[in-house]
Protein backbone atom coordinates (compact mmCIF):
# COMPACT_ATOMS: atom_id res chain seq x y z
CA UNK A 1 0.00 0.00 0.00
CA UNK A 2 2.91 2.37 1.00
CA UNK A 3 4.88 1.49 -1.87
CA UNK A 4 2.30 2.17 -4.25
CA UNK A 5 1.39 5.30 -2.55
CA UNK A 6 5.11 6.05 -3.02
CA UNK A 7 5.20 4.81 -6.92
CA UNK A 8 1.97 7.10 -7.12
CA UNK A 9 3.52 9.87 -5.16
CA UNK A 10 7.05 9.79 -7.78
CA UNK A 11 5.11 9.30 -10.94
CA UNK A 12 3.09 12.37 -10.40
CA UNK A 13 6.24 14.58 -9.75
CA UNK A 14 8.20 12.58 -12.67
CA UNK A 15 4.88 14.35 -14.48
CA UNK A 16 5.02 17.40 -13.31
CA UNK A 17 8.70 17.80 -14.59
CA UNK A 18 8.49 16.96 -17.53
CA UNK A 19 5.53 19.10 -17.99
CA UNK A 20 7.74 22.07 -16.36
CA UNK A 21 11.05 21.73 -18.57
CA UNK A 22 9.14 20.81 -21.76
CA UNK A 23 8.94 24.55 -23.00
CA UNK A 24 12.78 24.58 -22.66
CA UNK A 25 13.74 21.23 -24.22
CA UNK A 26 11.08 21.85 -27.58
CA UNK A 27 11.12 24.73 -29.51
CA UNK A 28 7.57 23.53 -31.49
CA UNK A 29 5.32 26.49 -31.12
CA UNK A 30 2.19 24.41 -32.16
CA UNK A 31 3.04 21.99 -30.11
CA UNK A 32 3.08 24.01 -27.16
CA UNK A 33 -0.10 25.98 -28.28
CA UNK A 34 -1.85 22.49 -28.55
CA UNK A 35 -0.68 21.82 -24.73
CA UNK A 36 -1.96 25.00 -23.41
CA UNK A 37 -5.41 24.32 -25.38
CA UNK A 38 -4.97 20.80 -23.69
CA UNK A 39 -4.52 22.18 -20.02
CA UNK A 40 -7.50 24.87 -20.60
CA UNK A 41 -10.05 21.81 -21.65
CA UNK A 42 -8.50 19.80 -18.42
CA UNK A 43 -9.54 22.66 -16.13
CA UNK A 44 -13.15 22.89 -17.88
CA UNK A 45 -13.60 18.78 -17.98
CA UNK A 46 -12.53 18.76 -13.48
CA UNK A 47 -15.59 21.14 -13.25
CA UNK A 48 -17.94 18.90 -15.17
CA UNK A 49 -16.21 16.32 -13.24
CA UNK A 50 -17.38 17.20 -9.37
CA UNK A 51 -20.85 17.78 -11.03
CA UNK A 52 -21.83 14.96 -13.29
CA UNK A 53 -18.73 12.75 -12.09
CA UNK A 54 -19.07 12.79 -8.21
CA UNK A 55 -22.70 14.31 -7.40
CA UNK A 56 -24.37 11.96 -10.70
CA UNK A 57 -26.10 15.08 -12.30
CA UNK A 58 -25.41 15.45 -15.78
CA UNK A 59 -25.18 18.92 -16.83
CA UNK A 60 -24.91 19.86 -20.52
CA UNK A 61 -24.92 23.16 -20.14
CA UNK A 62 -20.96 22.98 -19.34
CA UNK A 63 -19.95 24.49 -22.66
CA UNK A 64 -22.24 27.74 -22.44
CA UNK A 65 -21.00 28.37 -18.76
CA UNK A 66 -17.53 28.11 -20.43
CA UNK A 67 -18.05 30.48 -23.27
CA UNK A 68 -19.61 32.68 -20.48
CA UNK A 69 -16.57 32.85 -18.87
CA UNK A 70 -15.14 34.02 -21.62
CA UNK A 71 -17.09 36.09 -23.08
CA UNK A 72 -17.43 37.80 -19.53
CA UNK A 73 -13.94 38.61 -19.50
CA UNK A 74 -13.34 40.03 -23.43
CA UNK A 75 -16.51 42.06 -22.71
CA UNK A 76 -15.09 43.51 -18.65
CA UNK A 77 -11.57 43.86 -20.51
CA UNK A 78 -12.34 45.55 -24.04
CA UNK A 79 -15.66 46.98 -23.71
CA UNK A 80 -15.72 47.67 -20.09
CA UNK A 81 -11.97 48.26 -19.97
CA UNK A 82 -11.52 47.12 -16.66
CA UNK A 83 -7.53 46.13 -15.59
CA UNK A 84 -7.03 42.24 -16.25
CA UNK A 85 -6.75 40.94 -13.12
CA UNK A 86 -9.83 42.27 -11.58
CA UNK A 87 -11.88 41.58 -14.62
CA UNK A 88 -10.52 37.75 -14.25
CA UNK A 89 -11.75 38.08 -10.68
CA UNK A 90 -14.83 39.57 -11.83
CA UNK A 91 -15.91 36.65 -14.15
CA UNK A 92 -15.17 34.17 -12.42
CA UNK A 93 -18.06 35.24 -9.81
CA UNK A 94 -20.67 36.70 -12.58
CA UNK A 95 -19.64 33.04 -13.97
CA UNK A 96 -21.07 31.82 -10.32
CA UNK A 97 -23.60 33.80 -9.95
CA UNK A 98 -25.34 32.74 -12.83
CA UNK A 99 -24.46 29.55 -12.32
CA UNK A 100 -26.17 29.79 -9.16
CA UNK A 101 -29.15 31.10 -10.39
CA UNK A 102 -29.51 28.88 -13.40
CA UNK A 103 -28.56 25.63 -10.70
CA UNK A 104 -31.65 26.65 -8.59
CA UNK A 105 -34.13 26.08 -11.38
CA UNK A 106 -32.66 23.22 -12.79
CA UNK A 107 -31.74 21.13 -9.92
CA UNK A 108 -35.92 20.93 -9.80
CA UNK A 109 -35.16 18.38 -11.75
CA UNK A 110 -33.14 15.33 -12.13
CA UNK A 111 -31.73 12.46 -14.40
CA UNK A 112 -32.27 12.96 -18.04
CA UNK A 113 -34.77 15.41 -17.35
CA UNK A 114 -31.84 17.84 -15.87
CA UNK A 115 -29.77 16.73 -18.90
CA UNK A 116 -32.37 18.06 -21.40
CA UNK A 117 -32.47 21.20 -18.88
CA UNK A 118 -29.07 21.84 -19.00
CA UNK A 119 -28.90 21.06 -22.55
CA UNK A 120 -31.92 23.88 -23.62
CA UNK A 121 -29.63 26.55 -20.92
CA UNK A 122 -26.69 26.21 -23.25
CA UNK A 123 -28.06 26.10 -26.28
CA UNK A 124 -30.04 29.64 -24.81
CA UNK A 125 -26.29 31.20 -24.04
CA UNK A 126 -25.29 30.26 -27.44
CA UNK A 127 -28.37 31.77 -29.18
CA UNK A 128 -27.77 34.74 -27.14
CA UNK A 129 -23.94 35.37 -27.87
CA UNK A 130 -24.73 34.38 -31.41
CA UNK A 131 -27.59 37.72 -31.82
CA UNK A 132 -26.40 40.06 -29.41
CA UNK A 133 -24.07 41.70 -32.15
CA UNK A 134 -23.97 44.72 -30.45
CA UNK A 135 -22.42 43.09 -26.97
CA UNK A 136 -20.52 39.62 -28.24
CA UNK A 137 -19.61 40.56 -31.77
CA UNK A 138 -22.27 38.25 -32.84
CA UNK A 139 -21.04 35.39 -35.68
CA UNK A 140 -18.13 37.66 -36.19
CA UNK A 141 -16.43 36.95 -32.98
CA UNK A 142 -14.81 39.06 -30.73
CA UNK A 143 -11.46 40.08 -31.07
CA UNK A 144 -8.85 41.97 -29.74
CA UNK A 145 -9.08 40.74 -26.06
CA UNK A 146 -6.00 41.33 -24.25
CA UNK A 147 -3.54 38.46 -22.83
CA UNK A 148 -3.03 38.47 -19.08
CA UNK A 149 -2.08 41.59 -17.58
CA UNK A 150 1.73 41.35 -15.67
CA UNK A 151 1.61 40.70 -11.88
CA UNK A 152 4.67 42.71 -10.99
CA UNK A 153 7.40 41.71 -12.83
CA UNK A 154 5.87 38.40 -14.50
CA UNK A 155 4.31 39.32 -17.56
CA UNK A 156 2.25 36.89 -19.44
CA UNK A 157 2.61 38.70 -23.32
CA UNK A 158 4.33 35.16 -24.86
CA UNK A 159 3.49 31.80 -25.35
CA UNK A 160 5.61 30.29 -22.91
CA UNK A 161 4.81 32.45 -19.80
CA UNK A 162 0.73 31.86 -21.22
CA UNK A 163 2.09 27.66 -20.66
CA UNK A 164 3.31 28.45 -17.58
CA UNK A 165 0.12 30.38 -15.93
CA UNK A 166 -2.46 28.17 -17.58
CA UNK A 167 -0.42 25.38 -15.87
CA UNK A 168 -0.61 26.80 -12.41
CA UNK A 169 -4.39 27.33 -12.91
CA UNK A 170 -4.55 23.29 -14.16
CA UNK A 171 -2.43 22.43 -10.73
CA UNK A 172 -4.13 24.56 -8.45
CA UNK A 173 -7.69 23.08 -10.08
CA UNK A 174 -6.12 19.53 -9.34
CA UNK A 175 -5.07 20.41 -5.75
CA UNK A 176 -8.52 21.97 -5.65
CA UNK A 177 -10.66 18.94 -6.47
CA UNK A 178 -8.74 16.73 -4.46
CA UNK A 179 -9.25 18.66 -1.77
CA UNK A 180 -12.86 18.51 -2.45
CA UNK A 181 -12.96 15.30 -3.16
CA UNK A 182 -11.34 14.02 0.08
CA UNK A 183 -13.19 16.17 2.24
CA UNK A 184 -16.44 15.61 3.81
CA UNK A 185 -18.08 18.03 1.45
CA UNK A 186 -16.77 15.11 -1.28
CA UNK A 187 -18.33 12.30 0.43
CA UNK A 188 -21.61 14.42 0.57
CA UNK A 189 -21.46 14.42 -3.15
CA UNK A 190 -20.73 10.99 -3.71
CA UNK A 191 -23.60 10.65 -1.11
CA UNK A 192 -25.95 11.96 -3.25
CA UNK A 193 -24.79 10.43 -6.19
CA UNK A 194 -25.35 7.12 -4.67
CA UNK A 195 -29.03 7.58 -3.33
CA UNK A 196 -30.35 10.76 -2.93
CA UNK A 197 -33.09 9.41 -0.37
CA UNK A 198 -30.49 7.53 1.56
CA UNK A 199 -28.41 11.30 2.03
CA UNK A 200 -31.57 12.65 2.74
CA UNK A 201 -32.39 10.13 5.48
CA UNK A 202 -28.59 11.35 7.38
CA UNK A 203 -29.47 14.94 7.12
CA UNK A 204 -27.98 16.04 3.76
CA UNK A 205 -29.69 18.71 2.71
CA UNK A 206 -29.89 17.15 -0.58
CA UNK A 207 -30.75 20.87 -2.61
CA UNK A 208 -27.93 22.76 -0.84
CA UNK A 209 -25.48 20.28 -1.41
CA UNK A 210 -26.22 19.93 -5.33
CA UNK A 211 -26.04 23.52 -5.46
CA UNK A 212 -22.94 23.66 -4.08
CA UNK A 213 -21.57 21.47 -6.98
CA UNK A 214 -23.63 22.96 -9.34
CA UNK A 215 -21.63 26.23 -8.58
CA UNK A 216 -18.25 24.64 -8.20
CA UNK A 217 -18.83 23.34 -11.65
CA UNK A 218 -19.39 26.76 -13.31
CA UNK A 219 -17.10 28.39 -11.77
CA UNK A 220 -14.32 26.02 -13.12
CA UNK A 221 -15.92 26.29 -16.61
CA UNK A 222 -15.91 30.11 -16.15
CA UNK A 223 -11.96 29.72 -15.12
CA UNK A 224 -11.27 27.56 -18.16
CA UNK A 225 -13.16 30.02 -20.72
CA UNK A 226 -11.53 33.53 -19.22
CA UNK A 227 -8.06 31.94 -19.63
CA UNK A 228 -9.11 30.86 -23.54
CA UNK A 229 -10.46 34.30 -23.98
CA UNK A 230 -7.50 35.62 -23.33
CA UNK A 231 -5.09 32.78 -24.61
CA UNK A 232 -6.57 32.92 -27.77
CA UNK A 233 -7.58 36.26 -27.79
CA UNK A 234 -10.20 35.85 -30.14
CA UNK A 235 -13.43 34.00 -29.64
CA UNK A 236 -16.23 32.94 -31.53
CA UNK A 237 -20.13 32.00 -30.48
CA UNK A 238 -18.87 28.38 -31.41
CA UNK A 239 -17.29 27.73 -28.04
CA UNK A 240 -20.64 27.78 -26.30
CA UNK A 241 -22.05 25.11 -28.82
CA UNK A 242 -23.31 21.73 -27.83
CA UNK A 243 -20.56 20.02 -30.07
CA UNK A 244 -18.09 21.44 -27.19
CA UNK A 245 -19.99 20.40 -24.45
CA UNK A 246 -19.54 16.55 -26.15
CA UNK A 247 -16.09 16.89 -26.29
CA UNK A 248 -15.61 17.58 -22.80
CA UNK A 249 -17.68 14.60 -21.91
CA UNK A 250 -16.24 12.35 -24.58
CA UNK A 251 -12.91 13.46 -22.49
CA UNK A 252 -14.31 12.85 -18.79
CA UNK A 253 -16.08 9.61 -20.45
CA UNK A 254 -12.99 8.07 -21.95
CA UNK A 255 -10.93 9.41 -19.03
CA UNK A 256 -12.66 7.93 -16.04
CA UNK A 257 -16.00 9.42 -14.79
CA UNK A 258 -16.28 10.14 -11.18
CA UNK A 259 -12.33 9.61 -11.09
CA UNK A 260 -9.75 12.45 -9.75
CA UNK A 261 -7.08 11.86 -12.43
CA UNK A 262 -9.94 11.02 -15.88
CA UNK A 263 -10.05 13.91 -16.70
CA UNK A 264 -6.21 15.02 -17.21
CA UNK A 265 -5.80 11.54 -18.84
CA UNK A 266 -8.96 11.72 -20.60
CA UNK A 267 -8.01 15.17 -22.51
CA UNK A 268 -4.62 14.16 -23.36
CA UNK A 269 -5.49 10.89 -24.77
CA UNK A 270 -8.42 12.39 -26.96
CA UNK A 271 -6.53 15.31 -27.72
CA UNK A 272 -3.46 13.61 -28.94
CA UNK A 273 -5.21 11.11 -30.83
CA UNK A 274 -6.93 13.88 -32.58
CA UNK A 275 -3.86 15.47 -33.69
CA UNK A 276 -2.28 12.45 -34.57
CA UNK A 277 -5.60 11.61 -37.00
CA UNK A 278 -5.76 15.12 -38.50
CA UNK A 279 -5.24 14.01 -42.42
CA UNK A 280 -8.73 12.35 -42.00
CA UNK A 281 -10.22 15.55 -41.23
CA UNK A 282 -14.19 15.13 -39.76
CA UNK A 283 -14.09 11.14 -40.56
CA UNK A 284 -12.08 11.33 -37.29
CA UNK A 285 -15.76 11.07 -35.40
CA UNK A 286 -15.81 7.44 -37.46
CA UNK A 287 -12.45 6.45 -35.24
CA UNK A 288 -14.07 7.96 -32.09
CA UNK A 289 -17.55 6.58 -32.30
CA UNK A 290 -16.66 2.76 -32.04
CA UNK A 291 -13.81 3.47 -29.12
CA UNK A 292 -16.42 5.61 -27.21
CA UNK A 293 -18.78 2.35 -27.83
CA UNK A 294 -16.74 -0.34 -26.98
CA UNK A 295 -15.36 1.89 -23.56
CA UNK A 296 -18.79 2.38 -22.34
CA UNK A 297 -18.98 -1.20 -22.52
CA UNK A 298 -15.59 -3.07 -21.25
CA UNK A 299 -14.94 0.10 -18.70
CA UNK A 300 -18.14 2.27 -18.40
CA UNK A 301 -15.41 3.89 -15.89
CA UNK A 302 -13.39 4.92 -18.81
CA UNK A 303 -9.52 4.07 -18.41
CA UNK A 304 -8.63 5.74 -15.23
CA UNK A 305 -11.76 3.80 -13.11
CA UNK A 306 -10.73 0.48 -14.96
CA UNK A 307 -7.02 0.64 -13.60
CA UNK A 308 -8.79 1.23 -10.34
CA UNK A 309 -10.71 -1.49 -10.07
CA UNK A 310 -8.61 -3.86 -11.62
CA UNK A 311 -5.92 -2.72 -8.94
CA UNK A 312 -8.92 -3.18 -6.03
CA UNK A 313 -9.22 -6.50 -7.52
CA UNK A 314 -5.61 -7.86 -7.53
CA UNK A 315 -5.49 -6.92 -4.06
CA UNK A 316 -8.61 -8.68 -3.04
CA UNK A 317 -7.26 -11.96 -4.94
CA UNK A 318 -4.04 -11.29 -3.00
CA UNK A 319 -5.56 -10.49 0.67
CA UNK A 320 -7.68 -14.06 -0.48
CA UNK A 321 -5.02 -15.99 -0.76
CA UNK A 322 -2.91 -14.66 2.33
CA UNK A 323 -5.90 -15.90 4.44
CA UNK A 324 -5.90 -18.87 3.04
CA UNK A 325 -2.51 -19.56 3.94
CA UNK A 326 -3.59 -18.36 7.28
CA UNK A 327 -5.79 -20.86 7.89
CA UNK A 328 -3.46 -23.64 6.28
CA UNK A 329 -0.92 -22.45 9.19
CA UNK A 330 -3.14 -22.60 11.72
CA UNK A 331 -4.11 -26.09 10.49
CA UNK A 332 -0.78 -27.26 10.24
CA UNK A 333 0.23 -25.72 14.35
CA UNK A 334 -3.15 -27.55 15.05
CA UNK A 335 -1.64 -31.01 13.61
CA UNK A 336 1.37 -30.58 14.83
CA UNK B 1 -43.34 11.38 21.78
CA UNK B 2 -44.18 11.04 18.16
CA UNK B 3 -47.74 10.70 16.97
CA UNK B 4 -49.44 10.09 13.68
CA UNK B 5 -52.56 11.36 13.73
CA UNK B 6 -55.20 10.10 10.71
CA UNK B 7 -52.43 10.08 8.40
CA UNK B 8 -53.16 9.61 4.54
CA UNK B 9 -50.46 9.42 0.96
CA UNK B 10 -51.35 8.46 -1.82
CA UNK B 11 -48.97 8.05 -5.06
CA UNK B 12 -50.99 9.25 -7.62
CA UNK B 13 -54.35 7.81 -7.63
CA UNK B 14 -53.43 4.91 -5.69
CA UNK B 15 -53.65 5.06 -1.67
CA UNK B 16 -50.64 4.02 -0.05
CA UNK B 17 -51.82 4.25 3.58
CA UNK B 18 -54.98 5.35 4.69
CA UNK B 19 -55.96 7.53 8.29
CA UNK B 20 -53.29 5.62 10.28
CA UNK B 21 -53.37 6.48 13.86
CA UNK B 22 -49.70 5.81 15.55
CA UNK B 23 -48.30 6.64 18.78
CA UNK B 24 -45.09 5.93 20.21
CA UNK B 25 -43.91 7.09 23.63
CA UNK B 26 -40.23 8.10 24.94
CA UNK B 27 -38.98 4.88 25.64
CA UNK B 28 -40.59 2.54 23.87
CA UNK B 29 -40.19 0.21 21.18
CA UNK B 30 -43.12 0.08 19.01
CA UNK B 31 -43.68 -2.26 16.21
CA UNK B 32 -45.29 -2.71 12.40
CA UNK B 33 -46.20 -5.19 11.46
CA UNK B 34 -47.65 -6.40 7.90
CA UNK B 35 -46.57 -8.07 4.28
CA UNK B 36 -44.84 -6.26 1.73
CA UNK B 37 -46.52 -3.36 0.84
CA UNK B 38 -48.83 -3.47 3.64
CA UNK B 39 -47.39 0.44 3.96
CA UNK B 40 -45.05 0.34 6.46
CA UNK B 41 -42.24 1.79 4.56
CA UNK B 42 -44.41 4.60 3.02
CA UNK B 43 -45.37 5.73 6.69
CA UNK B 44 -41.41 5.37 7.63
CA UNK B 45 -40.92 7.64 4.60
CA UNK B 46 -43.87 9.66 5.32
CA UNK B 47 -42.27 10.32 8.79
CA UNK B 48 -38.58 11.28 7.94
CA UNK B 49 -39.88 13.75 5.29
CA UNK B 50 -39.47 11.80 2.01
CA UNK B 51 -43.10 11.74 1.07
CA UNK B 52 -45.43 14.09 2.15
CA UNK B 53 -48.71 12.79 3.30
CA UNK B 54 -51.94 14.02 1.77
CA UNK B 55 -53.43 14.58 4.97
CA UNK B 56 -53.23 14.29 8.51
CA UNK B 57 -50.52 15.62 10.64
CA UNK B 58 -47.40 13.75 12.02
CA UNK B 59 -46.66 15.46 15.73
CA UNK B 60 -43.02 15.53 17.53
CA UNK B 61 -43.64 16.57 21.28
CA UNK B 62 -46.52 18.69 20.01
CA UNK B 63 -45.03 19.97 16.78
CA UNK B 64 -46.34 18.92 13.42
CA UNK B 65 -43.13 18.26 11.54
CA UNK B 66 -45.56 17.48 7.74
CA UNK B 67 -43.78 19.73 5.50
CA UNK B 68 -40.28 20.11 7.00
CA UNK B 69 -36.96 19.15 5.05
CA UNK B 70 -35.69 15.40 5.30
CA UNK B 71 -32.58 17.22 7.02
CA UNK B 72 -34.37 18.96 9.15
CA UNK B 73 -35.92 16.24 10.86
CA UNK B 74 -33.05 14.22 11.28
CA UNK B 75 -31.80 17.28 13.06
CA UNK B 76 -34.52 17.26 15.21
CA UNK B 77 -33.43 13.60 16.29
CA UNK B 78 -35.85 11.14 14.68
CA UNK B 79 -33.68 8.99 12.04
CA UNK B 80 -34.72 6.37 9.82
CA UNK B 81 -32.41 3.42 9.09
CA UNK B 82 -33.55 2.43 5.82
CA UNK B 83 -34.64 -1.07 4.17
CA UNK B 84 -32.21 -3.31 2.52
CA UNK B 85 -28.89 -2.50 4.41
CA UNK B 86 -28.74 0.79 2.08
CA UNK B 87 -24.96 1.30 2.92
CA UNK B 88 -22.55 3.92 0.92
CA UNK B 89 -20.92 1.09 -1.30
CA UNK B 90 -17.58 3.18 -2.37
CA UNK B 91 -17.41 4.06 1.15
CA UNK B 92 -14.79 2.21 3.95
CA UNK B 93 -16.95 0.96 6.88
CA UNK B 94 -15.44 3.84 8.77
CA UNK B 95 -16.62 6.51 6.56
CA UNK B 96 -19.93 5.57 6.37
CA UNK B 97 -20.17 5.45 10.18
CA UNK B 98 -19.14 9.11 9.71
CA UNK B 99 -21.27 10.08 6.92
CA UNK B 100 -24.01 8.94 9.76
CA UNK B 101 -22.67 11.92 11.57
CA UNK B 102 -23.34 15.00 9.21
CA UNK B 103 -26.01 16.21 10.99
CA UNK B 104 -23.46 16.71 14.01
CA UNK B 105 -20.10 17.78 11.63
CA UNK B 106 -19.39 20.62 13.34
CA UNK B 107 -18.70 19.12 16.57
CA UNK B 108 -16.22 17.08 15.64
CA UNK B 109 -15.38 15.45 19.38
CA UNK B 110 -18.89 14.72 19.79
CA UNK B 111 -19.11 12.49 16.49
CA UNK B 112 -15.77 10.57 17.55
CA UNK B 113 -17.39 9.83 20.86
CA UNK B 114 -19.84 8.58 19.15
CA UNK B 115 -18.12 6.50 16.70
CA UNK B 116 -16.26 4.87 19.62
CA UNK B 117 -19.84 4.06 21.43
CA UNK B 118 -20.78 2.39 17.98
CA UNK B 119 -17.20 0.22 17.72
CA UNK B 120 -18.13 -0.69 21.47
CA UNK B 121 -21.86 -2.24 20.62
CA UNK B 122 -20.26 -3.61 17.45
CA UNK B 123 -16.86 -4.59 18.31
CA UNK B 124 -16.29 -6.51 15.37
CA UNK B 125 -16.79 -3.38 12.99
CA UNK B 126 -13.88 -1.67 14.82
CA UNK B 127 -11.79 -4.63 13.45
CA UNK B 128 -13.71 -4.11 10.06
CA UNK B 129 -13.50 -0.33 9.91
CA UNK B 130 -10.97 0.01 7.10
CA UNK B 131 -12.75 -2.17 4.35
CA UNK B 132 -14.79 -1.29 2.01
CA UNK B 133 -18.68 -1.74 2.96
CA UNK B 134 -19.51 -3.76 0.48
CA UNK B 135 -17.42 -6.45 0.75
CA UNK B 136 -19.25 -7.36 4.71
CA UNK B 137 -21.08 -9.89 5.03
CA UNK B 138 -25.22 -9.05 5.56
CA UNK B 139 -25.57 -9.43 9.01
CA UNK B 140 -22.43 -7.04 9.67
CA UNK B 141 -24.00 -4.73 6.86
CA UNK B 142 -27.25 -4.41 8.90
CA UNK B 143 -24.77 -3.00 11.65
CA UNK B 144 -23.00 -0.69 9.98
CA UNK B 145 -26.39 0.44 8.99
CA UNK B 146 -27.61 0.49 12.50
CA UNK B 147 -25.05 1.67 13.52
CA UNK B 148 -24.72 4.71 10.94
CA UNK B 149 -28.44 5.93 12.27
CA UNK B 150 -26.80 5.28 15.66
CA UNK B 151 -23.96 8.24 14.84
CA UNK B 152 -26.56 10.98 14.25
CA UNK B 153 -28.00 10.60 17.86
CA UNK B 154 -31.17 9.63 17.68
CA UNK B 155 -34.01 10.30 19.90
CA UNK B 156 -36.37 8.32 17.89
CA UNK B 157 -35.23 5.51 15.89
CA UNK B 158 -37.16 4.01 12.53
CA UNK B 159 -35.64 0.56 11.75
CA UNK B 160 -36.99 -0.98 8.39
CA UNK B 161 -36.78 -4.67 8.87
CA UNK B 162 -33.88 -4.82 10.10
CA UNK B 163 -33.66 -8.86 10.10
CA UNK B 164 -34.80 -9.57 6.59
CA UNK B 165 -32.28 -11.60 4.91
CA UNK B 166 -30.37 -12.93 7.98
CA UNK B 167 -29.69 -15.55 9.52
CA UNK B 168 -31.87 -17.04 12.41
CA UNK B 169 -28.88 -16.62 14.50
CA UNK B 170 -27.88 -13.78 13.28
CA UNK B 171 -31.56 -12.05 13.70
CA UNK B 172 -31.64 -13.18 17.31
CA UNK B 173 -28.55 -10.94 17.87
CA UNK B 174 -29.81 -8.31 16.11
CA UNK B 175 -33.23 -7.80 17.97
CA UNK B 176 -30.81 -8.14 21.22
CA UNK B 177 -28.73 -4.93 19.40
CA UNK B 178 -31.86 -3.51 18.80
CA UNK B 179 -33.16 -4.25 22.64
CA UNK B 180 -29.58 -2.56 23.84
CA UNK B 181 -30.19 0.40 22.16
CA UNK B 182 -33.44 0.85 23.31
CA UNK B 183 -32.20 0.66 26.77
CA UNK B 184 -30.05 3.31 26.19
CA UNK B 185 -32.65 5.74 26.07
CA UNK B 186 -33.30 5.66 22.19
CA UNK B 187 -37.36 5.02 21.49
CA UNK B 188 -37.93 2.50 18.75
CA UNK B 189 -40.25 2.40 15.83
CA UNK B 190 -40.08 -1.06 14.08
CA UNK B 191 -41.00 -2.25 10.51
CA UNK B 192 -40.96 -6.11 10.98
CA UNK B 193 -42.27 -9.15 9.22
CA UNK B 194 -40.70 -11.28 11.77
CA UNK B 195 -44.02 -10.73 14.11
CA UNK B 196 -42.61 -13.49 16.89
CA UNK B 197 -39.02 -11.92 17.24
CA UNK B 198 -40.19 -8.60 17.01
CA UNK B 199 -43.13 -9.09 19.42
CA UNK B 200 -40.66 -10.31 22.09
CA UNK B 201 -38.81 -7.23 22.57
CA UNK B 202 -41.92 -4.71 21.79
CA UNK B 203 -43.66 -2.37 24.19
CA UNK B 204 -46.57 -2.61 21.45
CA UNK B 205 -47.80 -3.18 17.92
CA UNK B 206 -50.10 -2.09 15.13
CA UNK B 207 -50.86 -4.49 12.49
CA UNK B 208 -50.86 -2.86 9.06
CA UNK B 209 -53.10 -4.68 6.03
CA UNK B 210 -53.56 -2.87 2.94
CA UNK B 211 -52.69 0.97 3.68
CA UNK B 212 -55.27 0.65 6.92
CA UNK B 213 -54.15 -0.56 11.15
CA UNK B 214 -56.31 -3.59 11.20
CA UNK B 215 -55.44 -4.69 14.95
CA UNK B 216 -53.26 -2.90 17.34
CA UNK B 217 -52.59 -3.27 21.26
CA UNK B 218 -49.38 -4.65 23.45
CA UNK B 219 -47.53 -7.01 22.50
CA UNK B 220 -48.47 -9.42 24.41
CA UNK B 221 -51.81 -8.88 23.21
CA UNK B 222 -50.92 -9.19 19.79
CA UNK B 223 -48.71 -12.17 20.39
CA UNK B 224 -52.37 -14.08 22.09
CA UNK B 225 -53.89 -12.54 19.35
CA UNK B 226 -55.80 -15.43 17.32
CA UNK B 227 -55.77 -13.63 13.64
CA UNK B 228 -51.92 -12.48 14.34
CA UNK B 229 -50.99 -15.54 15.21
CA UNK B 230 -52.32 -17.09 12.17
CA UNK B 231 -51.13 -14.49 9.98
CA UNK B 232 -47.86 -13.51 10.95
CA UNK B 233 -46.49 -16.33 13.22
CA UNK B 234 -48.08 -19.43 11.95
CA UNK B 235 -48.95 -21.55 15.01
Amino acid sequence: MSRLLLNKRFALSGLLLLVLVLPLITSNAYMIRILILTFIWTIAVYGLNLLAGYTGYLSLAHAGFFALGAYTLAILTVTVGLSYWLAFILTLVFTSIVGALIGMIALRTREHFFAIYTLCVGYIIYLIIYNWEGMTGGVRGFIGIPSPGSIGPLEFNSQISNYYLVLFFLVLTIVVIYRIVHSLQGRTFMAIRNSEDLAKTIGISTTKNKLIAFILSTFFAGLAGALFASFTRFIGPEISNITMTFDFLVYLLIGGIGTLSGPVIGTFIIVWISQELQFLQDYRMLVFGPILVILIIFAPRGISGFIIDWNLKRKAKKQQIESMKDMENNQEVKEG
Amino acid sequence: MLKLNNVSVNYGAFTAVKNVDIEVHPGEIVVLLGSNGAGKSTTFNSISGLNKPSSGEILYDEQNIVGFPPDQIVNLGIIQCAEGRNLFPGMTVQENLMMGGYVHRKNKIHVKERLEEVYEMFPILKEKHNESAGSLSGGQQQMVAIGRALMGDPQYMLLDEPSIGLAPLIVEQMFAKIKQINDGGTSILLAEQNANAALKIADRGYVFENGQIAVQGTAEELLTNEEVRKAYIGA
